[in-house]
């Protein structure tokens, strides 16, 4: 994918080399993270790997859409990567990981099943922490043009003279 | 004397707010030769400016101005900053309603008598007899472009519609259309026809929906008679000795404050800033505000029960194709308490796009329950709720003196809970919504909160004595005979139907009000 940047002038086999598995979904490497098999990769500079991949995991358990690529996960909450925001989510990871480590698993990425991940969730989410993440991926996810057509939404249509003679009316299975 | 108007200029009529009332009135009394300075608080924009992009729009148009909330309704909790989606811009929120244009039935009018002792409701009968409207109405459909009305076509039926008539049909409802609207369906108007394309929350790119940012508001200012200021915040209403207005202050474009003189002075800044206005003009003489000896002024808000029904089905729906408001169901809106409850609802189609929908179906929802139903978004079928509710005297607009917006003015705080009869009706009206959908195969049904509110009524309403409202029957307000207020706020009751094309019948009744009495010296 073209969405997220990688660490610059890596092949994808250098680049995985580098890292190491955090959970199912991610790699994590010095200063970035990225997709077990390359697709996608992103560098972290205020938020540690380990952490950005947590965040994006707890993206995806909030707003859980099988065919919604992490990617667009990542675009949502890349913002959180800044000098201002980050003392936060790293202390709010740390809380999710704690959360985690009480139920008995290793960390939040280490938990195999949806459902336990959302146990743990489900457990904080009155927090600021959780509202903060849920709140900003209703823009941050929904709001990404290029995750409408998952979704089969068009978008804009008065550049292409509306859908008067492109099927405003064209349901045939009532 | 043209327009633009000198500030010391004190024969001019200042009108604040340029939307349905207040931008109907401006064109009426301009065309009657009447000398007019509007205030707007927001911009100008043009259908050329607007965007098929439901969070740009939102910034581009909506009013998001600091406001409070509290009290029990659920937009206190998910949009607390945020009571109304309404607009801040040459035209008001006729730039952002859908265009549904229906008339008050006859015994709307006098909900009082027809409702009887309501417990906790502050019900009132309208001073104005409904044969009175009539011609109001006619001239207001015509002025709208109304379908359905004046030998205007209907729109036709887009596939959300196609869905909601099976399944109304299915039920046995009998007064099923494509609504009437203010949207050209034809191409022998002056606007050009619509185009199907959706977005009508975002302002219409066609012009085919009427809006008075691009109809009357230029054909008054084409009379000389009408000068609109943009970006004009007012601050408070000034009066004299002889408890007269006398002008107006306000921050102009640079947020410097000015002062223009008026002979009569109209409110119309929709339902929380009108008497947020009337509230911050309070003075030695007028201690709890203007025009407000009744201590009615910010009272008896009302919202309309609503609510929204999302069905999904097996197949397709695409429902933001088209006419975002395409058709309604009319049976549910008769008066008949053998339901439980007081009063009606119509029930209209209704689409959001998919960022709208991730924010209004189930604000705060997380987990697959919620986005489930956002993966079947092209399957889904949507429609509103829109009922007449309770004016209650503790439903209000107040002062929060402790949130001040951007000019230092303290913002109207909004204080809502349901009556009981408004919950009675918006059950009934869960039901018969999922009914309709069932009907026609719906795989899941997704009864669906009330969003923050579009129409907002009742604040400064209309009353026959002095003693039970601001404003009498041509919505002057009892205590100073040259101001006037002339939105929904002076509402004194909701009824069931949505609220523009009353408000602009009110708006063209009350110029004809307003001229006669400047020319016989009365005001």
């Amino acid at each position: 994918m073209e969405t997220t940047t990688g660490p610059k002038g890596l092949t994808r086999r250098q680049l995985l080399s580098r890292a190491t598995a955090a959970g199912a979904s991610f790699m994590v490497g010095a200063g970035f993270i990225a997709a077990p098999n390359g697709a996608w990769a992103i560098e972290t500079i205020h938020l540690t790997p380990e952490t950005f991949a947590t965040l994006t995991q707890m993206a995806r358990d909030i707003y859980p859409h099988d065919k919604v690529g992490d990617e667009f996960y990542v675009a949502a909450i890349k913002g959180y990567d800044s000098a201002d925001a980050a003392k936060g989510i790293e202390a709010g990871i740390s809380a999710l990981n704690a959360a985690a480590e009480g139920k008995g698993f290793d960390s939040y990425l280490a938990v195999g099943w949806e459902r336990d991940r959302v146990d743990i969730l489900r457990g904080m989410e009155d927090s600021a922490f959780f509202q903060q993440i849920r709140g900003g991926l209703v823009t941050g996810l929904y709001n990404q043009k290029a995750v409408w057509p998952i979704f089969g939404y068009e978008g804009s249509s008065f550049e292409f003279g509306g859908y008067i003679d492109r099927g405003f009316d064209d349901i045939n299975w009532l | 004397m043209t327009a633009p108007f000198d500030l010391s200029d004190d024969s001019v009529v200042v009108i604040i707010g340029t939307g349905a009332g207040g931008g109907v009135l401006a064109n009426e009394l301009a065309q009657k030769g009447v000398s007019v300075v509007a205030l707007e608080a927001g911009g100008r924009y043009l259908p050329q400016d607007y965007v098929n992009d439901e969070w740009e729009s939102f910034g581009q148009l909506a009013w998001t101005d600091a406001r409070t909330t509290s009290g029990d309704w659920r937009v206190a909790k998910d949009f607390s900053g945020l009571p109304a989606w309404i607009v801040k811009a040459v035209g008001g929120t006729t730039t952002h309603w859908a265009g549904a244009s229906l008339r008050f039935q006859d015994h709307e009018w006098k909900a009082a008598t027809t409702y009887g002792n309501v417990q906790g409701a502050n019900l009132l009968d309208w001073p104005i007899d409904p044969r009175e409207m009539d011609d109001y109405y006619t001239k207001a459909e015509d002025k709208l472009g109304v379908t359905r009305t004046g030998g205007r076509p209907g729109l036709p039926g887009n596939n959300n519609y196609k869905v909601f008539e099976a399944g109304a049909k299915a039920l046995g409802y009998k007064t099923i259309h494509t609504g009437n609207m203010a949207i050209t369906s034809d191409d022998g108007g002056d606007r050009q026809m619509c185009q199907q394309t959706g977005f009508c929350f975002q302002g219409c790119k066609w012009g085919a929906k009427w809006s008075s940012a691009y109809t009357d508001i230029p054909e008054g200012e084409a009379t000389g008679n009408l000068e609109v200021r943009e970006r004009a915040h007012v601050a408070r209403i000034l009066h004299n000795e002889a408890g007269k207005v006398t002008g107006v202050e306000y921050f102009d474009a640079d947020g410097s404050l000015q002062m223009q003189k008026a002979r009569v002075v109209c409110v119309a800044g929709n339902s929380f800033e009108s008497p947020r206005m009337l509230l911050n003009s309070a003075s030695s003489m007028f201690p709890d505000g203007l025009a407000n000896t009744s201590g009615q002024v910010g009272r008896n808000y009302m919202r309309h029960m609503t609510g929204s029904v999302y069905a999904t089905f097996e197949e397709p729906v695409r429902m933001w194709r088209g006419t975002t408001m395409a058709g309604i169901i009319q049976d549910e809106a008769r008066h008949d308490p053998s339901r439980g409850f007081v009063g009606g609802y119509e029930l209209e189609t209704l689409a959001l796009g998919l960022p709208f929908m991730a924010a209004f179906l189930d604000p705060g929802s997380w987990g697959r329950e919620f986005t489930t139903a956002l993966d079947s978004y092209e399957n889904m079928a949507g429609m509103w709720i829109v009922g007449e509710d309770m004016p209650q005297e503790t439903n209000r607009v107040t002062l929060n003196y402790d949130v001040t917006d951007q000019h230092g003015l303290p913002v109207a705080n909004v204080n809502f809970s349901d009556h009981p009869n408004d919950v009675a009706m918006r059950n009934h009206a869960y039901q018969q919504g999922v009914a309709v959908y069932e009907a026609v195969g719906a795989t899941r049904v997704m009864p669906t909160p009330p969003y923050p509110s579009t129409h907002n009524l009742g604040t400064n309403r209309m009353s026959a004595n002095a003693r039970d409202g601001v404003v009498n029957a041509h919505g002057q307000t009892h205590d100073i005979a040259n101001l006037f207020v002339s939105d929904g706020s002076q509402f004194t009751t909701g009824a069931a139907e949505n609220p523009t094309l009353t408000i602009v019948a009110l708006a063209i009744r009350q110029a004809d009000f307003i001229a006669g009495e400047l020319s016989r010296g009365n005001i």
